[in-house]
């Protein structure tokens, strides 16, 4: 079995992020470049999976990012997957989620897969619509927001978190599936792992390969950023002068209760 | 306090520029270890960053606990030495046939710093394991090789060095741990104290390699003997067998390091605890030297380690407490400490010395490279000198500054670095140990005079301080005003040094003729230490500020040739001080009598 997993590269997510005025998107350059942490995720979840399945079961990552980010692939072929595909093309650049899905479709359906794990979310864009998209531009089942999941045959099932509880879902293969946080934790690559990554090929694939039908890209996009404003600035707090204790928690008390959070 | 930052930039520049990084990985084993470089360091400063560093604290507060023989580690601690053992750190040094992945020193050093600097309680555990596993490696049967030390290397096992005993500390001639042969093992009796981790929940067996005497053995250092001792036996199949009559008496309670155990161990209580000879017997001191030296260079990393970590917390601490105005303004508007010329040269301190430290320690590194693999002999043999020469300097210089450094770096926080919370008074704690134990600064400064300069008749030291000749004349050569100040004080200090052997090297066949004082010699040591580590540490910044002055404009190699300038102008003159003391101090340390140092204390009436 052929299980793929989608990871972006994204800014630090610690580094303070600036967005350009002109082209409304968000500066890449100038800060450090990691995997999506919720990658991390569906990373270990793939490696698990191949764990218990054994056999011939492969896993194999894929990204669609600048070809300087192939040491960040590197990073999650560290951890333990088989091998990844990279979709780098200058033509790519300013595509909204629709157009990337578009290109990863294709590019996918030319990696070759029986299931794809995607992360819930970036920590960039944070859409969370990327794996839906997916899975329908590839035609298949898309099992997403999963905190659990099982392969058994040719069948996929898992549990999809909802606000209230958990939907048990399944799925026959070839599907996608998307995990939250609470499926795993996951593992930190070993020296093993890293000294062997290096050894491991990503296949690069630009967009003349792919047999495209639509633009990608800026000229492709479906959505367009028409302003930006800047959250607004908290507010100052309110200082009381309490003259005791217990003074002091009924003001706060009266407080909670004009906010009603009492 | 933030979350520990590795000093990558500072490490890698050190591996590529400052050493011959390039003859290292031309040895045979290593070709490959370049590309891996990058990857293994930023996978080693996330590990120490995200799982040993948020456990530093709370292991201390909570500290190891002894409960009828059994010994538990704090909270985490056991989750992170699985962890630790599965990320395959254990082995990054060691052969591959084992399991390990046979990376260069100069690699293993870098990732030493990660662990001592985020959690040295912690780290002492693999420190100490790594040194049984390079014993048995080195003089173990196959059979032993075979059984144990793959074992250690995954971590399903730890190691342990079982040396001191109540009468025997730093003299191990005085060791009475009894070893008797019964068959195929031996039985041992006697107590060991000290031993980190020698009792702890983290795996299932325990592997003590033991000094002890067999029954006719010499009196004295030529009667050691060492043994293999397991907590548990082996089947011969190799599976676990029943508790070996081995016991831990109690953990002791430390000023620092509380998360480590150091235990007493009790051995043949029950009649014997089996154990078997490792190498030859009598010869078990040698091997325990050899041993002992790798673990006293780590213990050296171990200090500038807690001193970058100590200074990693001022750094943040200075840059936002706010406090009295800048000397220099009219206004009376408080700033942060930062900006205080005195904080400064604190902060100062820390980073110069922290940096030449770490490049001796490199260096040093690199050096081990080569006596274990330069196929050369001749290069092998120079290499292991260079090696012996600066062990006790890295360990005792290190470890010496570093304790005074991470009191600058704490005295930057004023009185809340004292206040346990605050997290720095720890390191604080925690570093002293490092002046003691693998031998004290006093063992390490003979061990310097005695056999590293007097016993090789000052070869290695002339010819290591021709090199620091050849550094200061590519100083001197740039058309430049910093590099040429560097070069006025390093020349100082290098004049010293140099005139301090002589002077020693003379004294010493004044002695051999009956008309030196070999005691006043010796009084003398420890200055003669710190004489060549600073000087040692000034060339390595002198090395740096050469290549930093060829990047000019960039900003890592612009603050490199600063920080070099600081080293020069604020810790070389040290040396000369040193030099004078060496030379001249020697008689006064002796001429007070006993009864002169409490003459002062006497009843009146007695004087």
């Amino acid at each position: 079995m052929k299980i793929v997993v989608t990871v972006k590269l994204v800014p630090d997510t610690n580094a303070d992020k600036r967005i350009d005025p002109a082209t409304k998107r968000l500066v890449r350059t100038g800060v450090e470049t990691v995997l999506n942490p919720f990658d991390e995720y569906a990373i270990e979840a793939a490696l698990q999976l191949k764990e218990k399945l054994g056999g011939d079961t492969t896993v194999t990552i894929f990204s669609m990012a600048p070809e300087t980010g192939k040491e960040i692939v590197r990073k999650a072929l560290a951890m333990g997957a088989d091998d990844a595909a990279m979709l780098s093309d200058a033509g790519l650049e300013g595509s909204d989620v629709w157009g990337t899905a578009y290109a990863m479709a294709q590019a996918l359906k030319k990696v070759g897969f029986d299931l794809i794990v995607c992360g819930t979310q970036s920590t960039d864009a944070i859409t969370g619509e990327l794996p839906g998209a997916l899975a329908e531009y590839l035609g298949v089942p898309g099992l997403t927001y999963l905190r659990k999941v099982d392969v058994d045959g040719t069948t996929v099932r898992g549990e999809r978190e909802t606000d209230n509880g958990y939907q048990k879902v399944v799925a026959e293969l070839p599907a996608l599936v998307s995990v939250t946080k609470s499926i795993n934790e996951p593992r930190y690559p070993s020296l093993k792992g890293i000294m062997g990554a290096k050894k491991k090929t990503i296949t690069t694939l630009s967009l003349a390969e792919l047999a495209l039908d639509r633009p990608v890209g800026s000229d492709g996009a479906k959505t367009e950023v028409l302003d930006l404003a800047a959250a607004p600035v908290r507010g100052k707090g309110r200082m009381v002068n309490a003259s005791d204790g217990a003074d002091g928690a009924r003001i706060i008390v009266e407080f909670l209760r004009e906010k009603k959070l009492l | 306090m933030g979350a520990y930052q590795a000093p990558l930039r500072d490490m890698l520049f050190n591996i590529r520029e400052l050493v011959d990084f390039e003859s290292v990985v031309s040895l045979p084993g290593f070709e490959e270890a370049a590309e891996y470089l990058e990857p293994v360091l930023e996978q080693a400063a996330e590990f120490a960053a995200d799982v040993l560093d948020p456990l530093n604290h709370s292991g201390d507060r909570e500290g190891a606990h002894f409960d009828h023989g059994t010994v538990s580690t704090p909270k985490g601690f056991k989750a992170a030495f699985k962890q630790f053992a599965d990320g395959g750190w254990i082995g990054l040094p060691m052969p591959t046939e084992y399991g390990g992945q046979n990376l260069p020193q100069i690699i293993a050093t870098a990732a030493l710093e990660m662990w001592q600097a985020s959690n040295m309680a912690f780290s002492n555990g693999p420190l100490l394991n790594q040194g049984a596993i390079e014993a048995i490696l080195l003089c173990g049967t196959s059979e032993q090789k075979q059984r144990f030390i793959p074992r250690l290397i995954a971590g399903e096992w730890t190691g342990t060095m079982d040396l001191t005993e109540p009468q025997a500390g730093s003299d191990l001639a005085q060791v009475r741990t009894k070893a008797v042969p019964t068959g195929d093992h031996f039985l041992l009796t006697g107590q060991k104290i000290f031993i980190t981790y020698g009792e702890h929940d983290y795996v299932d067996n325990i592997v003590h390699l033991v000094l002890a005497r067999t029954p006719n053995a010499p009196e004295g250092v030529k009667g050691i003997s060492l043994f293999i001792v397991p907590k548990r036996t082996l089947n011969p199949d190799g599976s676990l067998g029943e508790l070996n009559d081995v016991r831990c008496a109690g953990i002791e309670h430390k000023l620092g390091i509380h998360a480590s155990p150091t235990c007493t161990m009790n051995y043949g209580e029950a009649g014997g605890a089996v154990g078997y000879l490792v190498g030859e017997e009598n010869e078990g001191l040698k091997y325990m030297f050899i041993m002992m030296n790798a673990a006293r260079f780590s213990v050296g990393v171990q200090g500038y380690s807690l001193a970058d970590r100590a200074f990693q917390a001022a750094l943040a601490y200075a840059r936002e407490r706010v406090q009295s105005k800048d000397v220099a303004a009219k206004e009376w508007t408080p700033v942060r400490i930062i900006e205080h010329p005195d904080v400064r040269r604190m902060l100062m301190d820390c980073k110069a010395h922290v940096e030449a430290m770490r490049s001796l320690a490199f260096y040093t590194a690199a050096q081990l490279d080569h006596a274990h693999h330069n196929p050369d002999p001749a290069a092998k043999a120079e290499a292991q000198s260079g090696v012996e020469l600066f062990t006790p300097i890295v360990k005792a210089w290190s470890t010496e500054i570093s304790t005074q450094l991470v009191s600058e770096a704490l005295q930057c926080f004023g009185g809340m670095g004292y206040i346990e919370e605050t997290g720095v008074a720890q390191y604080y704690r925690d570093v002293r140990i490092a002046q003691i134990y693998e031998g004290t600064t006093g063992i390490q400064a003979n061990d310097l005079l005695g056999r590293k300069f007097l016993r090789d008749q000052g070869k290695t030291a002339m010819r290591v301080m021709g090199e620091m000749q050849s550094t200061l004349a590519a100083l001197n050569a740039w058309e430049s005003d910093e590099l040429k100040a560097i070069g006025t004080e390093f020349a100082k200090a290098l004049r010293a040094l140099t005139d301090a052997s002589q002077w020693l090297g003379a004294e010493g066949l004044r002695v051999l003729a009956n008309s030196g004082n070999l005691k006043s010699m010796f009084a003398g040591a420890v200055p003669y230490l710190l004489l060549w580590g600073y000087t040692a540490g000034g060339w390595m910044m002198a090395k740096a500020a050469v290549i930093a002055a060829g990047k000019a404009g960039e900003p890592f190699y612009d603050a490199k040739l600063k920080t070099a300038r600081y080293y020069a102008a604020h810790a070389l003159p040290k040396a000369v001080a040193y030099a004078e003391e060496v030379m001249g101090g020697g008689q006064s340390t002796l001429a007070v009598s006993e009864d002169e140092f409490d003459l002062d204390r006497r009843a009146l009436a007695l004087v």
